[in-house]
């Protein structure tokens, strides 16, 4: 090792990668996962929210989970949103583009995507 | 994409319950079920609640699932990992037996183990993979040396200690910062030498080896920034064979940092060059003495030698030393890192931080725990200890180890820092933490302590060789009921010898069980002596087993199990009874206890 920035380079390749084990992240995407869900297509949603996590450098302050069946099967797939201060926001039958939307208009941008909501859905 | 990762412990603990086989397990079970892209297993040090191991930790959720077994992974994989339901009955609650269960704790950090601990010397262990330098350099990894190496000269790095208060983790408290000052004399023109005790010999104690498993970089790093602030080159870790995990990651992150250029030659391009190796010790107790440690690692018999002069003078190869113990290095890149003021605002006035306890005995939660110091006994052992067991009573605390005294159950509410425990007669030690209940009789917890020591006295100054084995005999006379009260007062006067008169710390402590045990539990050496009886029914010579006759009913099964022909028929029928009782010869008794454990109807005791 011949000088700090090297150290800091490998610092900064790792940090997100031992990230997810500290547990103080702020936002939690959390995709339901349950036998419904994993039928209706979550696993290419919560791959697509892994990566675009990743991608856009959010890793840090934003941790992607699975939960089981939340009820609303017909909705599937389903993938709830929480963050600290702010009402949770339940997004229903997502794809893996959707996903992209949501990462870039809600969780980067500040504005949920109220087209997907839960909300919009029922009163449609 | 990497979205979750399951932590299997790998320190000694739950390797030796088969952590190794889940590891295994789990790789295979997330390949097979297709998450090999997702999900990466990592194995990490001790999480620290080895009673409940194997342990396996899931993130992001921080799930805690204990006591796996490979047979479960398969479930955990296809219900947590896959469709994200936590194994609910695998997860780790802290409700005590008998109490419902009223929710489950999805994170480790919820438990009341982990809840109140502060940790710091095992802030990496189970979290990163001590195999791996990068992980540790993401948690800061290095940055400390990298700061002391660009930013600090070696006396403000002294200094910085010094203004932290950091005392020695290994059991004379004695403040590190004062200790490297002392040997940083005459830089440059001096060889020095930076060496490390890892010779952790207390029974019940393994803080040492859960850090060199768990964090072996941060004992580096620390060992490296102790070589620039004295003006050394050259270190070495002592560490005993009988830590062969250890000894291995500690390899294996010696090489890696050598890889990575972090140990060597013109370390970040600073001119400063600093080489690490590892010496192995045969396990004598006496070699955690810090002159035999060094005689040792020079080739020599581990014996001690006097001082002064101190290893700060005279050391390694009578070269200026500074030698500390591990968990006292593991703090010293957090100090660096943030600040000796952030450092002083943890723990009591004299001992500042925090002090690692390996909790053992008669206690829930066997394990590791780190807290502040001046953190009381009874937060220990009643809220993280998780309590005594089977409802039993808490009696008395051994800390220190051979070396240490007992704190009685009066005492519990006691602030533990160094001098606090110095004052009602015990001492910090290295940090073993012994629970006795009531079962627990303080002659023999003594008598134990003490044989320990007669054992791994090196033999080199009579005190301790010829006195240890005299207190004793002493004991033994005690315990087999032939004491005099007179032996009491003999006792007292040996012990105060042995402790002035020794050679080293190994026999100037040896005697402290005893004295400790005299000081609160004197009347229990006095049942001993005058009654004849052992009031925690332990000592087999004091001990009476009894047949009550008119409880048994005759069927035998006693005479059956007594490996001596003890018991035979009376003619006596219990009214009531079909069959004449049974009776004990207590002449032939070698009291066992087989007959009592076996008896149905309760009908015999010991007293």
């Amino acid at each position: 090792m011949k000088s700090l920035a090297e150290l800091a380079a490998i610092r900064e390749k790792m940090k997100d990668k031992v990230v997810l084990r500290e547990g103080t992240n702020d936002t939690r995407i959390v995709v339901g996962m349950a036998t419904c869900g994993i039928a209706a297509g979550a696993r290419p949603v919560l791959n697509a929210f892994v990566e675009g996590v990743n991608r856009e450098g959010l890793a840090g302050s934003v941790t992607v989970s699975q939960t089981g069946c939340i009820g609303i099967c017909q909705y599937e797939p389903v993938v709830e949103v929480f963050q600290p201060g702010k009402e949770k926001v339940t997004y229903v039958k997502m794809t893996a583009e959707k996903a992209e939307k949501v990462i870039a208009d809600h969780i980067k941008g500040g504005k949920v995507v109220e087209e997907y909501t839960y909300n919009t859905a029922v009163n449609a | 994409m990497i979205r979750a990762h399951v932590l299997c412990c790998g320190g000694t603990g739950c390797t030796s319950s088969g952590s190794l086989k889940i590891q295994e397990a789990f790789v295979r079970e997330i390949e097979k079920q297709g998450l090999a892209e997702e999900v990466k297993v990592v194995q990490t040090g001790c999480f620290g609640l080895c009673a409940l191991g194997p342990v396996v930790i899931l993130y992001p959720d921080g799930t805690f699932y204990s006591r796996v077994e490979e047979s479960d992974v398969a479930e955990i994989v296809s219900e947590h990992l896959l469709k994200g339901r936590p194994v609910e009955r695998l997860v780790y609650n802290d409700v005590s037996e008998g109490q419902e269960v009223t929710e489950v704790h999805s994170s480790l950090n919820d438990t009341t183990f982990y809840k109140s601990q502060y940790r710091l010397a095992l802030r990496n262990c189970g979290v990163i993979n001590p195999e791996n330098i990068e992980e540790y350099i993401a948690m800061d990894g290095y940055a400390a040396l990298g700061k002391v190496l660009t930013e600090m000269t070696p006396d403000e790095v002294i200094q910085t200690i010094l203004d932290s208060g950091l005392r020695g983790r290994g059991g004379g408290g004695f403040p590190t910062g004062l200790k490297w000052k002392f040997a940083s004399g005459n830089r440059g023109n001096v060889k020095k030498y930076v060496a490390c005790n890892a010779d952790e010999g207390d029974p019940g104690a393994f803080m040492d080896r859960s850090i060199l498993e768990g964090d072996p970089h941060a004992l580096i790093e620390a060992m490296a920034i102790a070589a620039y602030a004295i003006g050394a080159d050259e270190g070495y870790v002592y560490v005993r064979a009988e830590y062969p995990i250890a000894v291995n990651r500690l390899q294996i992150a010696i090489d890696q940092a050598k890889e990575y250029g972090l140990l060597g030659n013109d370390i970040f391009g600073t001119g400063f060059n600093f080489d690490l190796s590892i010496r192995l010790g045969a396990g004598a107790f006496v070699c955690g003495e810090e002159t035999a440690l060094m005689t040792s690692i020079e080739g020599n018999r581990g014996e001690p030698r006097p001082r002064p002069p101190f290893p700060a003078v005279k050391g390694l190869f009578a070269q200026p030393t500074v030698l500390n113990n591990v968990e006292t290095y593991a703090n010293i890149p957090q100090i660096i890192l943030k600040g000796a003021e952030w450092f002083n605002t943890i723990g009591t006035e004299k001992s500042k931080g925090t002090k690692v306890f390996a909790l053992g005995g008669k206690i829930k939660n066997t394990g590791l725990v780190e807290v502040p110091m001046g953190t009381t006994l009874r937060h220990i052992i009643e809220e993280i200890g998780g309590g005594i067991p089977n409802g039993k009573k808490f009696k008395a605390a051994q800390t220190g180890g051979p070396s240490g005294g007992c704190i009685p159950a009066h005492l519990i509410d006691t602030p533990i820092d160094y001098d606090n425990l110095m004052a009602i007669g015990s001492m910090m030690g290295s940090g073993g933490l012994i629970v006795m209940d009531e079962d627990t009789c303080m002659v023999d917890i003594a008598r134990f302590f003490l044989d320990f020591t007669v054992d791994e006295s090196c033999g080199k100054c009579t005190p301790c060789r010829v006195g240890t084995k005299r207190l004793l005999e002493l004991l033994d006379k005690i315990i087999s009921g032939n004491g005099e009260l007179e032996d009491l007062d003999r006792m007292e006067e040996l012990c105060n010898y042995i402790k002035s008169a020794s050679l080293c710390g190994l026999g100037q402590t040896a005697p402290n069980p005893v004295l400790s045990t005299l000081k609160y539990f004197r009347d229990e050496y006095v049942a001993h002596i005058v009654d004849k009886k052992c009031p925690a029914g332990v000592c087999k010579s004091l001990l009476q087993f009894k047949i009550d006759a008119d409880k048994c009913i005759g069927c035998g099964k006693c005479a059956k199990q007594c490996p001596a022909d003890a018991i035979t028929r009376t003619d006596y029928i219990a009214p009531g009874h079909k069959l004449a009782s049974f009776a004990i010869d207590t002449t032939k008794c070698v009291k066992c206890g087989a007959c009592m454990s076996g008896c149905k109807f309760g009908a015999i005791s010991k007293s």
